[in-house]
């Protein structure tokens, strides 16, 4: 097995998780808002690909794959998104909360920029015990937008933490392309080196490309070298949030949904498979299977679980 | 163990000390944390006593840093952020609500958020309409948060050392003023529990309960009626949420009388909890309804021709008193005479002799 088709093969799971989700969605049993990643996979796994066990991860509203890229447990996610009491968090969250703490998936918060002091903070925290983990958080393109998202840059360029900002660039707020809300003489990555911070943007799809340049960010942090900033240039196939897609309103252009879709992380990895000449018909049906057999079984668990009681409703609000 | 008397302001400090000496997970952030105020001296000096790398000098970033905070306190750490003004926590109020007060509840417990927030609430001396509100309510009405606001010294230094011991998020409201209140504080370890009002005077006829710098007027108001025969038992909140009924509802089954004074608005404010709850759950022992006392309802203007109505006090406190207990005018009079010698000499815009300004 070659680092590419591993990399292929989560990526290959996540897409068909969403894609199951999507297909199961309008049986209503899902009753939480759903934001798929499918398109954007390559940017989780690529991302978590260069991780260490010890290393911490932050997400946002749409945060299955960023979920499943860091090793959280498939099960649970389902079973989150179903509202049962075998979800990651209990049915308290739903699709935007997910979180697993055996693997340091902290937390994925669905207010714009709002996970991202937090890893500043688990960065900062680290850099005062000497260890060499590395706090990521993965953000869109509109948190560029938010004080927030500059307060935490600044404090973390100043004292130099291990964090990585990754920024998944799909273009759109909802249906509001970045050229109405950033002005396009200024790019996102210039943003960030006026903060100081050492940044590199790249095609997002391109999934050993952002293995690489996560890996160098990663190395950066654990050399003391202060954080890092990435621009993943990517596209969402779906829409913003729901099962479906939301072509039909028009937002998009022909072209850029075309050309984008020539650059589905998928197909890139596989075409990379084809011309290396690593990849093998048996070896593709054989993990489509597997993964099929193992998702099929999650949400078939998730299904015949319980639903968490009323009374368990006010435990936990306190610590 | 020796008592020392000390003003609260050095108790809050001596009670940050203690705990950030015992517990090495104990962070300062602050804007100026360590500049030579020191967050009007209540964190004199720590820096040199537990390391300067566990002093965190904020960027003039509250909603950040307090994310921030919460970050660190995810995996370990114990921060305490200290804003010199209640306002400018309200450029955190995203990170307290969705983040600080969500955490344990939706992580099942698995993770807590052990941060205090200390927010200063300014008074007098022209502060103004952003520099002196208190926003108590607006915490206390947030499940996950707990709100503490002392009065006197060595509760505070007790409860500073509970909210930074406790797990969970702690907004610990201290009004400028009490920073002046002095009091005899024990020099030991003295952690108090988050537990609720506590009775600071038995009485008999006329239950009283306030909040933090209001408890001072509400016992200058109590040695002014004793003196004509009127006992009130006075409650100070100490703390807001969890927010503890049981001495309220004792209080009051005894005197059937409810005066309860806030230290900002009355509309949604700590009184208009309180009565609430007291007339549902105590409404057969009540004699007369409830009433409230709270500062007028508008802005707070810097002018001190304009403050004159604008903070309840002492006098206010009694004539709320004598009303309910259906005085006669003439002995209402004679009752309010009284205060024209207890009431404090300085002017109504300085807490204390000491205290010149600026802020």
């Amino acid at each position: 097995m070659t680092a590419l088709s591993l990399l292929y093969r989560d990526m290959l799971r996540i897409r068909s998780v969403e894609e199951k989700i999507a297909e199961e969605y309008s049986n209503q049993e899902m009753r939480c808002p759903v934001h798929l990643s499918i398109g954007q996979e390559a940017a989780a796994v690529g991302v978590c690909s260069a991780l260490q066990t010890q290393d911490r991860v932050f997400s946002t509203h749409r945060c299955h794959a960023h979920y499943l890229a860091r090793g959280g447990d498939l099960n649970q996610m389902i079973a989150e998104i179903y509202g049962k009491k075998t979800g990651c968090v209990g049915g308290r969250g739903g699709s935007m909360h997910l979180a697993d703490h055996q693997v340091n998936f902290h937390a994925s918060i669905p207010i714009i920029g709002s996970s991202i002091p937090l890893a500043v903070g688990t960065a900062l925290s680290d850099q005062l015990d000497g260890t060499d983990a590395v706090s990521v958080t993965f953000f869109g393109d509109s948190t560029v937008e938010e004080g927030v998202f500059h307060e935490s840059m600044n404090f973390a360029a100043l004292r130099k933490l291990p964090v990585v900002f990754v920024c998944e660039n799909n273009s759109y707020s909802i249906y509001t392309h970045i050229d109405e809300r950033q002005p396009k003489s200024r790019s996102i990555e210039q943003v960030a080196d006026a903060h100081g911070i050492w940044t590199k943007r790249l095609n997002g799809n391109d999934v050993l490309k952002v293995l690489a340049v996560t890996q160098e960010a990663v190395a950066r942090c654990r050399r003391g070298e202060g954080p890092a900033f990435l621009v993943l240039d990517t596209f969402r196939h779906r829409e913003h949030c729901g099962p479906g897609s939301d072509d039909h309103l028009n937002y998009r252009t022909a072209e850029e949904i075309d050309y984008w879709r020539e650059q589905c992380p998928l197909l890139m990895a596989e075409q990379a498979m084809e011309e290396s000449g690593n990849i093998q018909p048996d070896w593709l049906k054989k993990i489509k299977q597997e993964i099929a057999v193992e998702i099929d079984d999650s949400f078939c668990r998730a299904k015949n679980d319980s639903l968490p009681s009323a009374a368990e409703a006010d435990e936990f609000v306190y610590a | 163990m020796s008592l020392h008397i000390i003003n609260m302001a050095q108790a809050i400090r001596d009670g940050l000390r203690d705990v950030a000496l015992k517990d090495p997970s104990v962070l300062f952030f602050a804007e100026g944390a360590s500049d030579p105020t020191s967050v009007f001296g209540t964190l004199k000096g720590l820096g040199n006593e537990i390391g300067h790398d566990r002093i965190i000098e904020m960027p003039i970033s509250e909603n950040a840093l307090t994310g921030v905070a919460i970050g660190a306190a995810l995996v370990g750490k114990r921060p305490v952020l200290s804003f010199h003004r209640v306002e400018f926590a309200l450029l955190a109020m995203e990170q307290i609500v969705n983040n600080a007060a969500k955490i344990s509840y939706i992580s099942e417990g698995r993770d807590s958020v052990p941060i205090v927030i200390r927010l200063v609430v300014g008074r007098g001396w022209g502060q103004g309409p952003n520099h002196s509100q208190s926003l108590e309510s607006m915490f206390a009405h947030i499940p996950g948060l707990k709100v503490v606001m002392p009065t006197y010294p060595a509760d505070a230094k007790g409860l500073i050392i509970g909210a930074v011991e406790d797990n969970n998020p702690v907004i610990f409201i201290e009004n400028r003023w009490c920073h002046y209140v002095e009091g005899a504080v024990s020099d030991e370890y003295d952690s108090l529990p988050l537990d609720g009002p506590k009775i600071v005077r038995e009485g008999r006829d006329f239950t009283v309960v306030a909040a933090s710098y209001m408890t001072l007027e509400a016992m200058m108001a109590a040695d002014v009626l004793s003196s004509v025969g009127v006992e009130l038992e006075v409650l100070d909140i100490r703390v807001a949420r969890p927010f503890v009924y049981d001495k309220i509802k004792a209080s009051v089954s005894k005197t059937g009388q409810l005066l309860t004074v806030d230290m900002g608005w009355r509309q949604y404010g700590l009184g208009a909890e309180i009565v609430s709850e007291i007339t549902e759950h105590c409404f057969s022992s009540l004699k007369g309804p409830p009433q409230r006392l709270g500062v007028a309802d508008h802005p707070t203007p810097s002018s001190r021709g304009l403050i004159v109505n604008y903070y309840p006090d002492a006098l206010d406190i009694a004539r709320s008193v004598c009303r309910s207990l259906e005085f006669s005018e003439s002995k209402m009079q004679t009752v309010l005479a009284l205060f024209e010698d207890a009431r404090q000499k300085n002017p109504i815009d300085t807490p204390h002799p000491a205290f010149k300004g600026p802020f």
